[in-house]
């Protein structure tokens, strides 16, 4: 009888250490995740052999393939007062709601004047459009701008944590803000050159140029 | 009374009716596999594993005059075009007919295969490459520190004899060429390298030269 019984049992496999695996995978991933920002423009950086890796805070103009420049800036609160600053520079207005949405967003390319219409799109939208760079020519150097008062606006944010750390009683590491460089590898040098002019123009010499790291084949 | 606990105790008592509240204990674990799977999936594929890597290059700040790019004694110019082809000549540049006299320098064309570029680097450093190996040697028995390495070895590199190149591109290089080159550079421990402009004479001489 009980020989019969046997394989009744049998299709009915334990499945908790499977169950303990996958949430153990999970929680792994979960945790070390990053989630992958939607760019507005896909790069394909060159490669290189270093190491390094780009620090976080960091002002990133994006090159694509075309020369078309895209600017990024991580931190939200700097990103709102810079597109304030922006703003009375430019004479343009944003509400309230159109700035926190802006501190929000990734990578942009587009200029001042057509930012607003940009920022009132939803993302797939966003993505949809087609953008045309941020204008860096002596005339209307915005990207110069963008730079300018981004480096401005987080040293000053930088200060200002300083100072409540000091309060607190607690010690605050300083990290400058890093400039770096994310261009396609078929942009011409050209292009990124003038990016570089911008940035010397701003007495910035030392950048990071962001390359995947070569798979060593040799 | 021990209907439940049976599960640990395994091996005691095949009874038919322990066997049917035994498998009634058992959870049904299928949908909390499914949906585990599924955030596993989701979790792996939108996750980036790799942080972006960067190098660090310092540019020039524009030269005051035209005299102050030409006094580099043992540099090595190279130029960038189309087509990834790479050019470069050893020394200053001397258009041709100039007043000192000298002959015109000529473009020699390399390419970014091993025996092109890394080899000339390597030939063309040799010194400095060999210097450092022997501190890193020295590091390696446990002669000096590793900061001492460090220090000595960018003092190899930026000594007044070691190798100073030039990176110039036209406007048909691209970008990955230039990056291509200062990796070159890092791996052949070049320390002293500049992006600059390319001189008009340059450039006629590149269009000559490159048809």
């Amino acid at each position: 009888m009980s020989k019969i019984k046997m394989p009744k049992s049998n299709p009915s496999l334990d499945m908790t250490p499977m169950v303990d695996l996958a949430f153990l995978l999970v929680t792994f991933f979960m945790l070390t995740a990053t989630a992958r920002i939607s760019e507005p423009v896909v790069v394909d950086t060159p490669s290189s052999t270093s190491d390094k890796l780009l620090p976080e805070n960091v002002i990133l103009v994006t090159v694509d393939n075309k020369g078309h420049a895209y600017y990024n800036i991580n931190n939200y609160d700097v990103r709102m007062r810079t597109l304030e600053r922006m703003a009375t520079q430019y004479k343009a207005t944003f509400t309230d709601k159109e700035k926190a949405d802006f501190a929000k967003m990734t990578s942009f390319g587009v200029p001042m004047e057509s930012l607003k219409q940009y920022i009132n799109m939803d993302d797939n939208q966003r993505m949809a459009v087609k953008s045309p760079g941020i204008p860096l020519d002596s005339l209307n150097n915005q990207l110069g701008d963008w730079i300018q008062f981004g480096r401005i606006e987080a040293a000053k944010q930088a200060k200002e944590q300083k100072d409540k750390a000091e309060k607190a009683g607690r010690e605050f590491k300083y990290e400058p803000i890093r400039f770096a460089i994310k261009a396609d590898g078929n942009a011409n040098y050209i292009s990124v050159k003038d990016i570089i002019k911008v940035f010397t123009d701003k007495e910035i010499y030392r950048f990071n140029l962001i390359t995947n790291l070569e798979k060593g084949d040799e | 009374m021990a209907e439940v606990n049976t599960d640990d105790g395994g091996g005691h008592g095949k009874h038919e009716k322990k066997r049917a509240k035994k498998s009634s204990t058992r959870i049904d674990m299928t949908p909390m596999v499914d949906l585990a799977f599924l955030l596993l999936t989701f979790f792996v594929l939108t996750s980036t594993f790799s942080k972006p890597k960067a190098m660090e290059i310092n540019f020039p700040a524009d030269p005051k005059d035209e005299k102050d790019r030409q006094k580099v004694n043992n540099a090595l110019t190279f130029i960038m075009t189309k087509d990834n082809g790479i050019y470069y000549y050893a020394g200053e540049f001397y258009p041709p007919n100039n007043k000192d006299g000298k002959p015109s320098t000529a473009l020699v064309k390399t390419d970014f295969s091993k025996d092109g570029l890394h080899k000339l680097l390597l030939d063309t450093h040799k010194p400095t490459i060999e210097a450092v190996h022997e501190l890193e040697e020295k590091y390696k028995r446990k002669e000096i520190a590793d900061t001492t390495l460090k220090r000595l070895v960018n003092l190899e590199k930026g000594k007044k004899e070691a190798l100073t190149v030039l990176i110039k591109a036209d406007d048909k290089a691209t970008y990955k060429n230039v990056i291509d080159l200062i990796d070159e550079l890092n791996v052949c421990l070049i320390g002293k390298y500049a992006v600059v402009d390319m001189m008009p004479t340059e450039l006629e001489l590149l269009n000559a030269t490159n048809k």
